[in-house]
């Protein structure tokens, strides 16, 4: 074990990831020799060459298109798009091709061995364009595994996992955590299960879930409705798509309660479809609304932010009132 | 930093870039002798001939297609008439291993490989025997075994996919390259320059072969840039550049084969501009008459480029009146036996709804899947596809 924050656990995974296979290859703007603008990159360009590692030119549909053709010929490519805000020229390339490869083609050709890693969220003063969520547009889409880590621990052993996995992967970063979050991370190579949701934290009155840096949040409010003698249940959905429906209805059929958390605005945000998915299961079992907790329908402000942002005081609030509903 | 070159000057000077036009490569003429000063590339009788039967191949399946799509057999349909020679001429430069990206029209590129009739009927017919499992709309061919990646309907995404590939073949120390087919219209999109741009920064094997053939359905060339045509764009990417005449089989052939060269043997990708023209309409749904005059399509048949190669085979003695009429009346033959053996092949299984989504069926796909089995249980009437797999059970 060794203590490292989120950018060395992943910087960590894709050493091991190239050091393993010869065919994964890191590539996206600032990548190369600089090691990305976060530094998740960093010494890569250097330990295995610049035909593995290298700056891209300043285009993300191109970046995707070619991490599309790339995984096709049996490559693996680690593509990075550097915000997650900026991923929407890359949309058709995601949406209509890394997305249907497989299935419009009767399985001869898959673009399985793509991983897009890009960091998303707010919480860095990064106002409209550099704090965006925007895992609910790739949710809408099959064909695609969406996957985000709470911690260092995680983000290493999902990442390897997102890499190593026969499907195109988006594996969103928490950035805010990149240096925040700082745990034991194992040494070597171990992967973490994608599309299954993990229970944090057992309880009996609500079940709280939360996925990536959101479960930070969690943890606060959590303790405050604790002290309260709210028996909370905490779950880290971890895999946006395909999504772990047993795990949570499993928990709401025991506590009869949910709140539900993420970044992104209410309207159509993912918590709306485990929402929905959850109350068919849970009907009779359910206390409660289900509560969302979300950022506002608003695009992402600046300088209040603070007021916009799902925090840990609104996601107490929405425990207490599920609670006492 | 700045790598540019350039000479210093004192006073402003634009330039369009017009001052330089780019030639345009002929050999053949429409009587099937050779333009002074052109020499025809190294080209076998065997070779020749399988370029020219593919040809007459790809007119014929091209005919009696359209027709099936008329008389309401087939749900949509797109020819590839009047483009054969830059589609086939360029196939066949490359080596059989090189994988083939093409946008939708490149059928001819599929045949040369060796797709056979039977493989072409079950994709537009959707049976059980498509390798598409009946997912897409007539003519998104694929082929792994033959390099021939599966058709794409959103234009243009295949032009970086293609730089990709063949960063991965470069990788792999393959010695093989990409090729990759586009309109002239496609090349519009901002994945075209994506592509080329991210081709010659990376230094990738490539070819990139646009067909310009005049319409992007209905809106003119003229309508879709200003440039002259598509081949200045290379210089801009600093990628060599040729531009060929398209319905000239030895011009297409001799082009192609040299880009392969430099793209194979030096890692330079290269733009090779087609100038050819779409004889038939964009597709099924497609007509012509609304946009463009018969007179316009009359200089452009008198270029066709399946009697050019005719012609120069006649002269060269390698083909005749006799065995052109054995092709044609062979072809027309095995096109509608394949046809009525095609249509009658059951429809892919249910299943195939739901599997290669991912590796696996997801439990909540799956478990829509078994929703959906009982609802055809409940109306198999209403299912006649498909209510076949779902008896029995509860």
């Amino acid at each position: 074990m060794a203590k490292m924050n989120m950018l060395q656990a992943i910087n960590d995974a894709l050493d091991l990831a190239m050091a393993a296979n010869e065919k994964v290859m890191c590539f996206g703007e600032d990548v190369g020799v600089f090691g990305g603008v976060f530094r998740a990159t960093s010494n890569l360009q250097q330990k295995y060459g610049k035909d593995r590692c290298f700056n891209t030119p300043l285009v993300e549909q191109g970046i995707i298109g070619f991490a599309n053709g790339l995984a096709a010929q049996g490559s693996f490519p680690v593509a990075e798009i550097q915000f997650a805000d900026y991923i929407f020229p890359a949309f058709d390339q995601i949406v209509n091709e890394s997305a249907k490869f497989r299935y419009r083609s009767g399985n001869l050709f898959n673009v399985g061995n793509m991983t897009i890693r890009t960091p998303y969220g707010g919480g860095i003063a990064g106002g409209l364009y550099h704090s965006q969520s925007p895992e609910a547009y790739f949710a809408h889409t099959p064909g695609l595994k969406i996957v985000v880590p709470r911690n260092p621990h995680q983000a290493k052993g999902l990442l390897l996992a997102s890499i190593n996995d026969p499907n195109p992967t988006i594996f969103f970063e928490p950035k805010r955590l990149y240096r925040a979050s700082v745990g034991e991370v194992p040494e070597g190579e171990y992967q973490l299960p994608l599309g299954e949701a993990e229970v944090l934290k057992e309880g009996s009155d609500v079940t709280v879930l939360g996925w990536g840096a959101q479960m930070e949040v969690i943890d606060k409010a959590v303790e405050m409705a604790e002290k309260e003698g709210f028996s909370c249940e905490v779950i880290d959905l971890r895999t946006i798509l395909p999504w772990d429906v047993e795990t949570v209805a499993e928990s709401v059929l025991k506590t009869g309660r949910l709140v539900i958390t993420h970044e992104a605005p209410l309207t159509g945000g993912f918590a709306g479809e485990i929402a929905a998915t959850i109350q068919e299961r849970c009907f009779l079992y359910l206390e409660s609304p289900i509560a969302r907790v979300t950022g506002m329908d608003t695009p992402f402000p600046l300088v209040l932010e603070k007021e916009h942002f799902p925090n840990h005081l609104k996601v107490y609030e929405a425990i207490r009132e599920s609670v006492e509903f | 930093m700045t790598t540019t070159k350039s000479k210093i000057v004192y006073t402003p000077e634009f330039t369009d870039g017009s001052e330089y036009r780019i030639p345009t490569l002929k050999l053949l003429k429409q009587d099937g002798t050779l333009y002074k000063g052109g020499k025809a590339p190294d080209i076998s009788k065997e070779k020749a001939l399988r370029i020219y039967r593919t040809m007459v191949t790809t007119r014929i399946l091209d005919e009696r297609m359209l027709a099936a799509q008329r008389q309401g057999r087939l749900s949509f349909y797109m020819q590839c008439t009047g483009e054969e020679a830059s589609v086939i001429g360029s196939a066949a430069a490359l080596d059989d291993a090189d994988m083939i990206m093409a946008q939708y029209r490149e059928q001819g590129a599929l045949a040369y490989r060796g797709f056979s009739i039977d493989e072409f009927m079950n994709q537009l017919f959707g049976n059980e025997k498509d390798y598409g499992k009946g997912r897409q709309m007539p003519v998104h061919y694929g082929s792994s075994k033959l390099h021939y990646m599966t058709i794409s309907s959103p234009l243009a995404t295949q032009i970086p996919q293609a730089t990709g590939y063949a960063y991965g073949q470069k990788m792999a120390g393959s010695k093989q390259c990409t090729m990759v087919y586009f309109g002239e219209g496609a090349a519009s999109e901002g994945d075209f320059h994506a592509g080329m741009n991210m081709a010659a920064v990376h230094r990738v094997p490539a070819i990139f072969f646009c067909r310009n053939n005049g319409y992007a359905i209905s809106t003119p060339a003229n309508e879709q840039f200003a440039a002259d045509g598509i081949a200045p764009r290379g210089f801009g990417y600093k990628m060599d550049t040729i531009r060929v005449d398209g319905n000239d089989i030895l011009a297409v052939y001799q082009a192609t084969e040299e880009a392969r060269k430099l793209a194979v043997e030096e890692n330079r990708p290269v733009l090779v501009e087609a100038m050819t023209y779409r004889l038939a309409a964009h597709s099924s749904s497609d007509d012509p008459s609304g946009y463009r005059s018969k007179e316009e399509e009359a200089v452009w048949q008198a270029k066709d480029p399946i009697l050019r190669m005719y012609n120069w085979l006649l002269k060269k003695k390698w083909w005749s009146a006799g065995e052109e009429k054995e092709l044609q009346e062979n072809m027309r033959r095995e096109v509608l036996e394949t046809m009525k053996r095609a249509q009658k092949l059951p429809p892919p299984p249910l299943e195939s709804l739901v599997t290669d989504v991912y590796d696996e069926v997801p439990p909540l796909l799956n478990e829509q899947f078994e929703k959906l089995k009982a609802h055809i249980r409940k109306y198999p009437d209403e299912y006649p596809k498909s209510a076949i797999h779902v008896q029995g059970g509860a």
